[in-house]
């Protein structure tokens, strides 16, 4: 893994941007329907916390700023087949913004830690940064106070307890799974295509 | 969604990308600005007679706005029982707009044109040692591999429902992620290959 930011192999780039389409995948109706089709659940704080576990800090903040750079140039890969530059500027747009320093801040809490380490970095950065700038921004956009944005934050809690605990155990289960998950380059011996479907 | 250009030859076709993606960024803050339920009905109306314009047909614009619908109801729904009929009229005409707009301008421009126009505009950054043309890879190996990591999601669906473990999230989450690594390390190899690493 390369600790310098700027100093990206194809390997890097390839995974940071794969990272990236994994995050709106998550968010597509139809590619991930857990409760069925009726009630909208958005899993890309879920990848967002599995980006910051498996990219590290660096990487996983990158492929963040090339999903908003997307969103931004208007690809509606956000959940419910949002983007443009207005999803910048809704309520909800702290939150949005929140999961730069938040899949950074879960990376760097994680590095290689076990399942326990794992779980705490997902709660800090993946609930703690993100609620912590997306609270402020829908107080100040919708002219509500401080404590009634909180309030109103409180419903989504228990969902993002559940991703957390799900991103360390599927970060958990793919390092056993494919071990070369650590350092980008090198390959596992066993990179039979569709392998990984069974 | 990503790479469903429609190709046309509408004044909307021949726009350049920088002005579409200006004229987009331009709308979206507008959109967002307005608050009465009679404008957004306006600018509603407007993004129809865009599409018109465009010529992509009532089927490519219903493609777009589909994938929001039932957000929109859901939407409409609890600010109807929250907020005033007004309030919900607004907010949801305003999501469905904004995603009509960004949609109209994806279906008449090629994402290699939208990627040259973001090439342009990041260009600056080469002053902070960001590569420019790695920058425009990056971002297009991103917007390619949507499809790519999408189609693997509905196999690894597939298996989970054959396996009858179709409520495991971890049945999911694993073989995805193991299988987007995967495509990511090959994509890193062959670009290797084609000697980009030689920085």
């Amino acid at each position: 893994m390369s600790s310098k930011p700027f100093t990206l192999g194809t390997g890097d780039l390839a995974r940071v941007a794969v990272f990236t389409a994994l995050i709106a995948v998550l968010g597509l109706p139809g590619a991930l329907n857990v409760f069925g089709n009726a009630v909208p659940i958005t899993l890309q704080t879920f990848g967002v916390m599995l980006a910051g576990l498996i990219l590290g800090p660096w990487r996983a903040a990158l492929a963040i700023l090339v999903l908003y750079v997307l969103v931004a140039a208007g690809l509606p890969l956000l959940a419910g087949g949002r983007g443009g530059l207005g999803v910048f500027f809704g309520p909800s747009a702290g939150f949005l913004l929140g999961w730069l320093p938040g899949a950074w801040v879960v990376g760097w809490l994680a590095g290689r830690g076990g399942f326990v380490r794992l779980l705490a970095a997902c709660l800090v950065g993946g609930i703690g940064v993100i609620y912590g700038l997306g609270i402020p921004v829908q107080a100040a956009v919708t002219g509500a106070g401080l404590g009634k944005a909180a309030l109103l934050s409180l419903a989504f809690i228990p969902g993002d307890v559940a991703k957390a605990v799900l991103a360390a155990l599927v970060a958990g289960g793919v390092r056993r799974a494919y071990p070369a998950v650590a350092p980008a380059a090198p390959q596992a011996e066993d990179s039979r295509p569709g392998a990984a479907q069974r | 969604m990503t790479g469903a250009y429609i190709p046309g030859d509408s004044v909307l076709h021949r726009l350049p990308a920088g002005a579409k993606l200006a004229g987009l960024l331009a709308c979206c803050t507008v959109v967002v600005l307005l608050s009465s339920p009679w404008a957004l009905a306006g600018a509603a109306a407007v993004v129809a007679a865009l599409y018109a314009v465009s010529g992509v047909g009532a089927a490519a614009a219903w493609a777009q706005v589909r994938p929001v619908r039932w957000f929109a109801l859901a939407l409409f729904a609890m600010q109807f029982l929250l907020a005033t009929p007004a309030q919900a009229v607004a907010t949801t005409l305003r999501v469905v707009v904004a995603v009509a707009l960004a949609g109209l301008v994806t279906v008449t421009t090629r994402t290699s044109a939208v990627m040259a126009c973001l090439e342009r505009v990041l260009s600056p950054l080469r002053l902070a040692g960001v590569d420019p043309v790695r920058l425009s890879l990056l971002l297009s190996l991103a917007v390619r591999s949507v499809p790519v990591v999408s189609g693997l999601a509905t196999r690894v669906r597939e298996a989970q429902r054959a396996r009858g473990v179709e409520w495991s999230v971890r049945a999911f989450g694993v073989p995805l992620v193991v299988g987007a690594l995967r495509h990511a390390d090959t994509l890193g190899e062959a670009l290797a290959a084609r000697g980009f690493d030689d920085e």
